[in-house]
């Protein structure tokens, strides 16, 4: 290609709170560009078709699959992903059994941990209809339900 | 593999009309399910739309609700007014994917993919949603039930973007989605139907069970005329008149004829004096 549109893209966005700017092709996802440029391995590939949920980040604030997301469409905009948050904060899936295997466990605390900030959503929604997105085949998922609705208990009794 | 980032709906119209071959980008949830075995899709040319901020809000006008080619399921599953005015429009949109596809996904998006199994597509018909399509040519309007033509034909130009849909605001008396798949989230549709009643009168669209997302006119007249329905069998006729279901790896086509059937008839049976 002569044109020129073929070549990298130099793209700036937030992650995690700090201004980043990098290269990107533009055939990567976001999922390859956290991951392997960027070092951010706590986001997983699953399925690669937007079913597991293993891959979720926040989108300016939304939840998205990043095995969908190319790198390109992030430019100027907030990403945060599992690594952005405060393992302090995971006490109330630990207790409950939310993990076991672990490989989904990076998208379902990503999921959950927007539900517990967003109680709001409840009033439409139940746990596990905004849970559907994360695949689980080890806690049956009783396990996740209870680590929300814990977590959402603690936040409100704190 | 190639990409234009546009950063206005001019900049966008006048690379498509430079280039018809470009693909465009909204979402991505359906262009990149599987993305690095695909590869034949990384040899095409791309124009995103993401940059094109004025095709995302939506907005209410006196007369009618207008989608933007970029609002998202999530962005109308936010606005509570459409929970109480087109709630179909709400129980479609959370029966796509999962929340992190409906954050993503786009109404337009799912119109132009063109799918026999879109979810979007059955309300927005039944609501008689009208496709507006913007070029540098200038604009056309297309009513969505006259939009496709085949298994992924449509009238829409590849210079022509989908920059709004316009649903009209009615009052009904009668609404109704169903979708039947595998499980409730994550599913692909096997056979999906949408059913509304206002001064207009019915509407019965049905998705999974024709090359593309069809109105059924046979089933409306039945409705319209009050015709008797004494069982579930008895609009097997209509349904076979108005859609031709096929066997394939969801579904087969007798399931998906026979769930349709019963799926109107159970739920039209309290509200059509016509069905005993």
């Amino acid at each position: 290609m002569s044109d020129g549109r073929s070549d990298p893209l130099r793209i700036s966005f937030t992650l995690n709170g700090e201004p980043t700017t990098v290269e990107v092709s533009p055939s990567e996802r976001l999922l390859d560009l956290l991951r392997y440029r960027l070092g951010l391995t706590g986001t997983k590939e699953g399925c690669a078709e937007g079913e597991c949920g293993a891959c979720t980040v926040y989108l300016d604030g939304l939840p998205v699959d990043s095995c969908l997301v190319p790198a390109y469409q992030v430019r100027g905009r907030l990403v945060e992903t599992i690594e952005s948050l405060d393992p302090k904060g995971m006490a109330h899936y630990h207790a409950r059994g939310t993990t076991q295997c672990g490989a989904c466990t990076p998208g379902v605390v990503m999921t959950a941990e927007w539900i517990v900030r967003h109680p709001d959503r409840l009033e439409t929604h139940t746990v596990r209809e905004l849970m559907a997105g994360n695949l689980c085949r080890c806690t049956g998922y009783d396990g996740i339900i209870e680590g929300v609705e814990g977590a959402l208990g603690d936040r409100e009794a704190g | 593999m190639s990409v234009l980032l546009p950063g206005s709906l001019a900049e966008a119209l006048g690379s498509l009309a430079a280039d018809p071959d470009l693909v465009p980008m909204a979402g991505g949830t359906d262009l990149l399910v599987h993305w690095p075995q695909r590869t034949e899709l990384h040899e095409r040319s791309y124009l995103d739309l993401s940059g094109v901020e004025e095709l995302r809000p939506h907005r209410w006008e006196a007369d009618e609700l207008v989608l933007g080619g970029l609002t998202t399921y999530w962005d109308i599953i936010e606005d509570r007014r459409a929970w109480n005015e087109l709630p179909l429009l709400i129980d479609a949109a959370r029966q796509v994917g999962s929340v992190q596809i409906q954050t993503r996904g786009s109404w337009a998006g799912n119109i132009v993919n063109a799918s026999p199994a879109a979810d979007g597509v059955p309300v927005l018909m039944a609501y008689d949603a009208v496709v507006v399509l913007d070029s540098t040519r200038g604009r056309s309007e297309v009513p969505l039930s006259g939009f496709y033509s085949g298994y992924k034909e449509m009238r829409r130009s590849p210079d022509e973007l989908v920059t709004e849909i316009r649903v009209p605001r009615r009052a009904y008396d009668v609404q109704i989605f169903e979708k039947v798949g595998s499980r409730r989230a994550q599913a692909i549709t096997k056979v999906g139907v949408a059913v509304t009643r206002s001064d207009a009168g019915w509407r019965v669209v049905a998705n999974s069970v024709a090359p593309f997302v069809c109105r059924c006119p046979a089933l409306e007249r039945i409705l319209e005329e009050g015709a008797a329905v004494g069982g579930p069998d008895d609009l097997l006729p209509g349904i076979r008149e108005d859609v031709s279901p096929i066997d394939d790896i969801r579904s087969t086509a007798e399931y998906r004829e026979n769930v349709l059937a019963r799926l109107l008839y159970y739920d039209l049976l309290d509200l059509c004096p016509s069905f005993g």
